[in-house]
Order: C-alpha cells, then sequence, then structure tokens
C-alpha cells in the first residue's frame, strides 16, 4: 500500500500529538468545594458509575487530631473490578503491591483534595500489555476526577 | 470510503480535538492543573497562596511563566513542560484577574553587590526561615487544615526553578518592602540600607554556583519483590513477626481480590498483611499530606505454581512522583524498612 507525502506527514503528527498528549503527570489530583462527607460519597458513586467496586476504604486519621492535625478526615478509597485484578495479578505479577489501585481523598478547610498515582507510571516496554489496562484506569481517573471537580 | 480517507478523516478530527483542548480557557486549564495545591481561588494549600495581594505585585508575568514551566525541582511545584505556551499564558491570565491592580515591571539588571558582606547579613537576617544555604523552609504549604506557624513555608533561594525565574530586582524589591500576609517583612524598615539589600540579593544570587539540586537520580524499580524458599503460611507469618520486629503495628490481613468478589470465593494465594508505625505516619504527613498514597504500609505475600513471593512498592520509586526532595529522604527510610523486612521474612 502506497500513502503520499501528505498522508504520511499527517500520520507521524498525529502519533506525535497522541503520544505527547498521553504523556501527564505523576499525581493525578482534583479539588472540589464538596465537604469531605458529599465528596466521598460523590467519589463512591462515581466510581460505581465507571463499573468498579470499592473493595475497602481505609481511615488514616486515626490519631490525626491528637498529633496536632485539624482533620479527622483522611480516606484512602481501594478499587478495581474483579476481572482486571485476576487478570492483572496472575498475567503481570509485578503489578501486585499497587493493586487494588488506590484514591487519597482528605479534608482541606471547607474543600475537599483527591489524588491517585498516574498508572501510567507503572507502563513497562517489557510488558506492553498491561498498558491497555493502566490507559483505561488512568482516563477513568481523570474522568472521574472531573466530575468531582464539577460537583457543588 | 477508502483505507486512506480514513487514515486522513482520522488525522484531522485528531488535530481538531487536540486544537480545541489548546483552547481551553486559563479557568479551566487553572482548575485542572493548579487548584488541587493552590486552591481554587488562589488561596493556597499545599501550594502558595497566589491570590495575596503583596505577591500578586511583586511578580512578574514572566515569572509566574517560567515558574509554571520549570516548577522548583525538590520542592513540590513541579515543571509543566507538557503544557504549551499559550496554555501557561492563559492560566498566568487567569490567575491575574485576582490581581486588584498592575504589578511591577523589572528590567533584567544585574546587581553587583558585596557577597561577602550579603552572606554575613544573610546569615543574620534571612538564615532563620530560608535556611543557612537557601535551602528554604520545611513541609509543604498554608494549610492541610493543621495550624501551622508561618502562614507561607520560607521559599528555597537556592532552587534553580526560583534562581530562573526571578530577576534580582525582584528579590531586590521583595527584602525592601516585605511581603504583606508573610512573614517577610520590609527589611529597609529593620535597619538596613539600600547597599545592605543589594549585598544580599548578590550573596543569594550566588548560590547560582552552588545550585545541588542538579542531582542525577537514580533509576528505581516500581517495586520489590523476593522469592521465599517457605511455604505461603510461614512466609506471612514471618512478615508479621519482621513488621513488628520494626515497631509497625499490623492492621489488618486481607486477600488481594477481598471485597471485589463474593465472601469465600477470594483467592487465598494472593494475601495482603497492612501494618502502621503512628510516628513514621505523622513524620510523612507533615511532609506532604498527599502521601496516602503510600499508606497503608503493605507488603503481598502470593504463590503462584508453588512459588512464593513476597513484594511492596518501592517508596523510592513512588516519591519522585512528589518532587519533595524531604519527602524523599523519608521514602530511603521506608525502603530500608520495606527491604529489611522482605529479606528477613524470605530468609
Amino acid at each position: 500500500m502506497k500513502y503520499n507525502n501528505l498522508t504520511k506527514v499527517l500520520i507521524s503528527l498525529t502519533l506525535f500529538l497522541f503520544i505527547s498528549t498521553s504523556q501527564a503527570e505523576q499525581l493525578l489530583m482534583a479539588r472540589t468545594n464538596q465537604g469531605f462527607p458529599e465528596a466521598m460519597l460523590k467519589l463512591q458513586e462515581t466510581l460505581s458509575e465507571f463499573k468498579y467496586s470499592v473493595s475497602r476504604v481505609q481511615r488514616i486519621d486515626i490519631g490525626l487530631t491528637a498529633s496536632g492535625y485539624q482533620t479527622d478526615k483522611y480516606r484512602i478509597v481501594f478499587f478495581g473490578t474483579e476481572k482486571e485484578i485476576a487478570y492483572l495479578s496472575k498475567k503481570y505479577p509485578h503489578l501486585l503491591p499497587y493493586i487494588p489501585w488506590k484514591i487519597a481523598i482528605f479534608a482541606e478547610q471547607q474543600d475537599t483534595l483527591l489524588v491517585s498515582a498516574n498508572p501510567m507510571q507503572l507502563s513497562d516496554k517489557k510488558f506492553p500489555g498491561a498498558d491497555r489496562y493502566l490507559m483505561k484506569w488512568k482516563k477513568d481517573i481523570e474522568k472521574i476526577f472531573q466530575i468531582l471537580r464539577e460537583s457543588e | 470510503m477508502s483505507l486512506k480517507s480514513h487514515i486522513l478523516l482520522s488525522a484531522v478530527f485528531l488535530l481538531a480535538s487536540t486544537s480545541l483542548q489548546a483552547k481551553l480557557n486559563g479557568e479551566q486549564l487553572y482548575s485542572n492543573h493548579c487548584s488541587a495545591c493552590h486552591g481554587a481561588n488562589g488561596d493556597g494549600g499545599v501550594g502558595v497562596p497566589l491570590a495575596l495581594p503583596d505577591f500578586q505585585y511583586g511578580v512578574t508575568n514572566d515569572y509566574l511563566t517560567k515558574t509554571i514551566r520549570l516548577g522548583r525541582p525538590g520542592r513540590i511545584m513541579p515543571a509543566f513542560t507538557k503544557l504549551s505556551n499559550k496554555e501557561i499564558k492563559a492560566i498566568v491570565k487567569h490567575i491575574r484577574t485576582w490581581a486588584p491592580g498592575k504589578p511591577f515591571k523589572y528590567s533584567n539588571k544585574k546587581i553587583n553587590g558585596n557577597i561577602k558582606h550579603g552572606k554575613e547579613i544573610y546569615a543574620k537576617s534571612c538564615a532563620a526561615c530560608h535556611g543557612a544555604t537557601g535551602q528554604g523552609g520545611k513541609g509543604t504549604g498554608v494549610t492541610f487544615s493543621r495550624p501551622r506557624d508561618l502562614p507561607v513555608i520560607a521559599p528555597a533561594l537556592n532552587n534553580p526553578g526560583f534562581l530562573a525565574s526571578a530577576p534580582d530586582l525582584m528579590i531586590k524589591t521583595v527584602l525592601m518592602n516585605g511581603r504583606e500576609g508573610t512573614p517577610m517583612l520590609s527589611f529597609l524598615k529593620q535597619g538596613l540600607s539600600e547597599k545592605d539589600i543589594d549585598d544580599v540579593v548578590s550573596y543569594v544570587r550566588s548560590f547560582e554556583k552552588n545550585s545541588a539540586v542538579k542531582k542525577i537520580k537514580e533509576k528505581h524499580l516500581p517495586y520489590l519483590s523476593y522469592e521465599s524458599p517457605n511455604s505461603m503460611e510461614e512466609t506471612i507469618a514471618n512478615v508479621k513477626k519482621a513488621a513488628i520486629g520494626k515497631n509497625f503495628r499490623i492492621i489488618r490481613e486481607q486477600y488481594l481480590n477481598e471485597g471485589l468478589v463474593k465472601e469465600g470465593k477470594e483467592n487465598k494465594k494472593q494475601m495482603m498483611v497492612y501494618f502502621c508505625n503512628f510516628d513514621f505516619l505523622n513524620r510523612a504527613l507533615a511532609l506532604d499530606p498527599r502521601v496516602g498514597l503510600f499508606l497503608p504500609c503493605r507488603l503481598t505475600i502470593t504463590e503462584e505454581n508453588g512459588k512464593v513471593t513476597v513484594s511492596s512498592i518501592n517508596p523510592l520509586y513512588m516519591s519522585s512522583f512528589f518532587n519533595n526532595e524531604e519527602l524523599d529522604k523519608l521514602c530511603q527510610e521506608m525502603h530500608d524498612v520495606y527491604t529489611d523486612m522482605i529479606e528477613e521474612s524470605t530468609f
């Protein structure tokens, strides 16, 4: 199959743009002006809308107020899907310490902050098959965070 | 439609969508990239309060642009290398909507003060907040809903991102006028002469020569993993023993897919042991409230085809996400603890 020069240039440019917009921050973060309980509820609802199950919510705040922090609202939300976790843990065991994936959520005055590592940071040339899942998680987290940002 | 037409159409579509993304307004870009740390209205948080009037007057658009582009290596503020110039300009424009008036303008004129004298004044008047070598105050920004002695953490004056962004005259102006709303005082009012201040500026500028921030970072694997010669049950018992031996409290054991599958259907060959040391936790949270991503501490024990493995995240790998030199030190400590524990439990 032969392509003319314009087509080649367009393909190269498209690939370049796709790759450059795919490279992103190492941490994914969002601030919502919702209070902590509302943001926590919204996060769990939104994860569910994206077909993820919350496997556990870990409190991090026990003892924080005693240590001088003015918040007792800090949680880690672990989430995933049964199929993805089963497949990835078997096929790519190097990912095991990172799954289920997690989002840290904590109060900052009247707002709530959400932080997650960018799953694509675990992308490895030796295991290209895992990228499909890591990229999906990244995109989903970005969308979920955007929903949280826009929630009032 | 031919394959070629499909490719052409797809390319045009992707190009168009990328260009639309670039046209996002400054408010949206700020919300996506900056507000989590600096607050929705620039009132600060993990990052400095950008809306502070004295800050707004005292810094140029060029300073803001370079700060976004270069970040502050090792001091949390990342370098936004993927944002286009137009996007950064839009963000700066949005940040400027909080300023009630026009900011100062500075020329790039170099100040040639007496570095030796500047160093003496710096040691007396500046080092208490900015550190003996200009390394800045400890910790992150203003809140995390936590009482702090200072409304902002003193910036690292030896940071190459700062030095590349701030012209001499800007540093001089801050020294002369102070910065209202922060602990930075006017040193003219504190009794320094303009000549003394020039000397301090030249001393601060001399940090450029000694800036040690350009360290070559080691490449780390994302995980730590050892094979155990023992059975799954023995290895789990060893992991718990090793954690307790390192002054951690076991807070939970659970199967990897617990909560994702029906009760009783868990994979019994994938177990996670969670443990915590509250002193360590508090030290980490004081350095950066986002460290929840490391928490709780965990070792994962798995058995596959009779082979038992103990693995964990590599804190040194994850630390690189945070651009926080203080946190790097703590993560080195945590890395060593994890390594010791895994070695002990797989001996």
